[in-house]
């Protein structure tokens, strides 16, 4: 029961986990695997394994996130850290401190993990540079959250046997979503068809670059899909900015019956949560019995266990990902 | 080590002196060969091949060895910190990078605190100038009262009192009513406007350029749009006004398009691009390098390209520095919080022949954008190396290899997009009005 990440050969062997950009197959299955034995021990309220025991972990929280930080805070107990959670939106940055000074200070207290939100892209890896502890992307700005696109692989692993070869429907606020840019990066690695659906005003730039299909109807981008994605959509984009009004947002683009019933029958309802009931998503659909928007919350759990055990597995000083070596984009003229 | 005039030593005499044994280039007339240049009370007395050896009786000899003497640089685009923010740059710290970096003029902008919006204000620069630094420095005026795009400054009283052209610094006079009339009023001056022309609204939080790279960072992008919209404002306010306009710092050849086109039918229309914008591209941000983020962004590798074709086709004037001293507290954030803006004085010439040994423009072109036709634009007699014209000169190595290394740099800010970069062609003497500035 205590072996779920003992394992010699672990595929992932990264200090950090910032991004999802990197990740291999084998990686990715091999966190999934290892979740999935987490989320049977949290099930067996068995004894838990204490990988962790000895080890601090601190969940720096630069914008208020109940659930998240919850959830690593859960996973970090489990395997029986010392966790320490720090909002600091409503701290030391609002005294001036700059986010390095904020690094610098954690890091001096030496902790061994650090799981990190931020609201501006990149502001993870830039923390991640000064410090000597593993560092967790929990979500930075429109960028990356990593967790969220392995336990949602996870949870659709859990219920369809596997991720490859099916068809995922992203639908909704893609551009300003870090969930759907790991979703993409993690189900196209796992070899998933995936579809991004929105309007044009709410589609990233160059999608045509990000290596899935996209639709601006979403009748349309959810027919035959095996699972459907829904995206939040953040209150503050809802009222003339991006979309006219929740009315029309909902009815083109919010998940109701009608819509759900092009996808596959047995086709799974999923959301990141919080849920804006009546805007994306409808509340019949929401409490539907394909819904696992409830599994998506426990597997978060897991799948933290598991990425947590696994950084601290990883040797100090292990690079974490590097997002895109130099050399595969063409030309960057710096030469240095 | 490298050595420094001292502020002051502009204002006494200096010996008449000769430099031989040089490849002499002056853009301006197409001279490139071998010779030497006189000179004598600050300015050039003779040019040419009959002193590539010898030395007139009772000259102080500067042998170049071989090497390039051209008109020193005249770099149309620099930041201070002065006043305001001096603990970024002063005239005298970016007086001393322009002469590392072999330009001898540069026009400083408006952007301090205060904005120089007021004859004050202008005056202050040029004492300042005059008393701590070792190049020209001419302050750029500010077109409206506190750079806010609303009210018009004294454009000819401040043009009196010595601002050399008129721009709203890094901010676009976005209401069109407000530009028309500085159009037509700077025209009754014959002075020159640069704008940078950026639509505020469409670039919006944008911290780079658009497309799948800053899908991929999670930044929200600037697209060229942004900047050509406000550029096509600009020109059909020019058309209306006749009046002297240049695009100070453009990024993409649409925009460049549009400019010829508007020299076409006849406008008194120039533009200028920054150094980053022709040696670096998007892919350099990646990941989250905030001293690669500027104003306007880097674009695309192809977008760079295009520049530098367009450069060579002398459908853009002026190559500029755009140095933006910046510190660690505006630099080492979280990429959209951090500041624009890069060093590049100390740069300018070693980046600009990165150009002629990978991309294949020639030498004349490329000092010709940032010598004589920025001092053409400007109403300046340096930039060129003909008897008569203040000495202002050059001499560099355009091979001799180094690596840039910020602790090196003059400025007193380090934010150098090619620090630890591998360099090609070194300035080795800067001389100012006669005086030798940097050896």
């Amino acid at each position: 029961m205590t072996q779920f990440l003992s394992d010699s050969e672990h595929a992932f062997a990264r200090h950090h986990l910032l991004t999802c950009e990197k990740l291999t197959a084998p990686e990715i299955e091999s966190l999934i695997d290892a979740a999935d034995k987490a989320a049977e021990i949290s099930r067996s309220g068995d004894r838990h394994p204490q990988c962790l025991a000895g080890k601090t972990v601190i969940n720096l929280f630069f914008e208020a996130s109940t659930r998240t930080q919850a959830s690593f805070e859960l996973a970090a107990k489990r395997l029986g850290a010392d966790v320490l959670n720090m909002n600091v939106s409503t701290s030391s940055v609002q005294k001036g401190e700059t986010l390095i000074d904020t690094a610098m200070t954690l890091n001096a207290m030496r902790p061994d993990i650090i799981v990190v939100r931020h609201h501006a892209a990149g502001a993870v890896q830039l923390l991640s540079e000064k410090v000597d502890c593993s560092v967790v992307n929990a979500g930075d700005g429109a960028h990356q959250h990593p967790t969220q696109a392995l336990l949602d692989a996870l949870t659709i692993k859990r219920e369809k046997g596997r991720v490859g070869g099916l068809t995922v429907a992203i639908c909704g606020d893609v551009k300003h979503s870090r969930v759907a840019r790991s979703n993409m990066d993690v189900l196209n690695a796992l070899g998933a068809n995936v579809r991004i659906i929105a309007p044009s005003t709410l589609m990233p730039s160059a999608p045509d670059r990000l290596g899935v299909e996209t639709f601006t109807n979403m009748w349309e981008g959810v027919t035959g899909a095996d699972v459907v994605m829904m995206l939040r959509l953040q209150r503050e984009r809802m009222a003339g900015a991006f979309v006219p009004s929740e009315r029309e947002y909902f009815h083109y683009f919010g998940l109701d019956q009608d819509k759900l019933s092009y996808a596959k029958p047995d086709a799974l309802i999923m959301h990141p949560g919080p849920m804006n009931r009546g805007v994306e998503i409808a509340s019949t659909v929401a409490d539907h019995s394909r819904s696992v928007i409830q599994d998506q919350v426990e597997m978060g759990v897991a799948i933290r266990m598991a990425v947590l055990a696994a950084v601290a597995r990883a040797p100090r000083g292990h690079q974490g990902n590097q997002p895109w070596a130099r050399s595969e984009n063409s030309s960057g003229s710096a030469q240095r | 080590m490298p050595q420094f005039a001292k502020p002051g030593d502009l204002n006494a005499p200096h010996e008449p002196t000769v430099l031989i044994n040089a490849r002499v280039i002056d853009p301006a007339s197409g001279r490139d060969e071998p010779g030497g240049v006189l000179i004598k009370d600050g300015l050039i007395t003779d040019v040419g091949a009959k002193l590539r050896r010898n030395a007139p009786e009772g000259y102080k000899v500067i042998d170049c060895q071989g090497h390039i003497l051209a008109p020193g640089l005249v770099d149309m685009q620099v930041f201070t910190g002065e006043p305001g923010s001096e603990h970024r740059e002063t005239l005298r710290t970016a007086s001393r990078a322009a002469a590392a970096g072999g330009v001898t003029t540069m026009i400083v902008m408006p952007d301090t605190q205060p904005v120089i919006d007021e004859v004050a204000l202008v005056d202050f620069i040029l004492r300042r100038a005059r008393d701590n630094a070792i190049v020209h420095i001419h302050p750029m005026g500010a077109m409206t009262m506190g750079l806010e795009g609303s009210e018009l400054t004294e454009i000819g009283l401040l043009q009196r009192a010595g601002a050399i052209a008129f721009s709203n610094g890094k901010q676009s006079v976005m209401n069109a009513r407000v530009m028309h009339q500085v159009l037509q009023y700077s025209r009754d001056f014959d002075a020159l406007v640069t704008h940078f022309a950026e639509d505020q609204n469409l670039a919006g939080k944008g911290s780079m350029n658009a497309g799948e790279l800053a899908t991929r960072l999670g930044l929200s992008g600037v697209n060229k749009v942004a900047e050509t919209i406000m550029l096509d404002r600009d020109l059909r306010l020019v058309e209306l006004t006749g009046a002297r306009y240049h695009a100070a710092t453009l990024s993409c050849p649409e925009s460049v398009a549009a400019i010829r086109q508007a020299r076409g039918n006849g406008l008194k229309v120039t533009c200028g691009v920054s150094i980053n914008h022709l040696t670096l591209n998007e892919n350099d941000v990646v990941p989250y390098r905030t001293f690669f983020k500027v104003r306007p962004p880097l674009r695309t590798e192809a977008d760079r390209a295009a520049m530098t074709r367009a450069l060579e086709a002398g459908d853009i004037d002026v190559i500029v520095s755009s140095h933006d001293p910046q510190d660690v507290d505006t630099k080492r954030r979280p990429f959209d919080e951090a500041a624009d803006g890069a060093a590049g004085l100390e740069t300018l010439l070693a980046a600009a022949l990165r150009l002629h040994h990978n991309d294949g423009v020639d030498l004349k072109t490329l000092l010709r954008a940032m010598t004589s036709r920025p001092a053409e634009l400007l109403g300046l007699e340096c930039g060129r190396l003909i008897p008569g014209a203040p000495a202002d000169l050059i001499v560099f190595d355009p091979n001799a290899p180094w690596v840039v290394n910020r602790d090196e740099l003059s400025s007193r800010s380090k934010n150098s997009p090619f620090d630890e970069s591998k360099m090609q062609g070194r300035v080795l003497r800067t001389v100012v009005a006669g005086h030798t500035v940097y050896s």
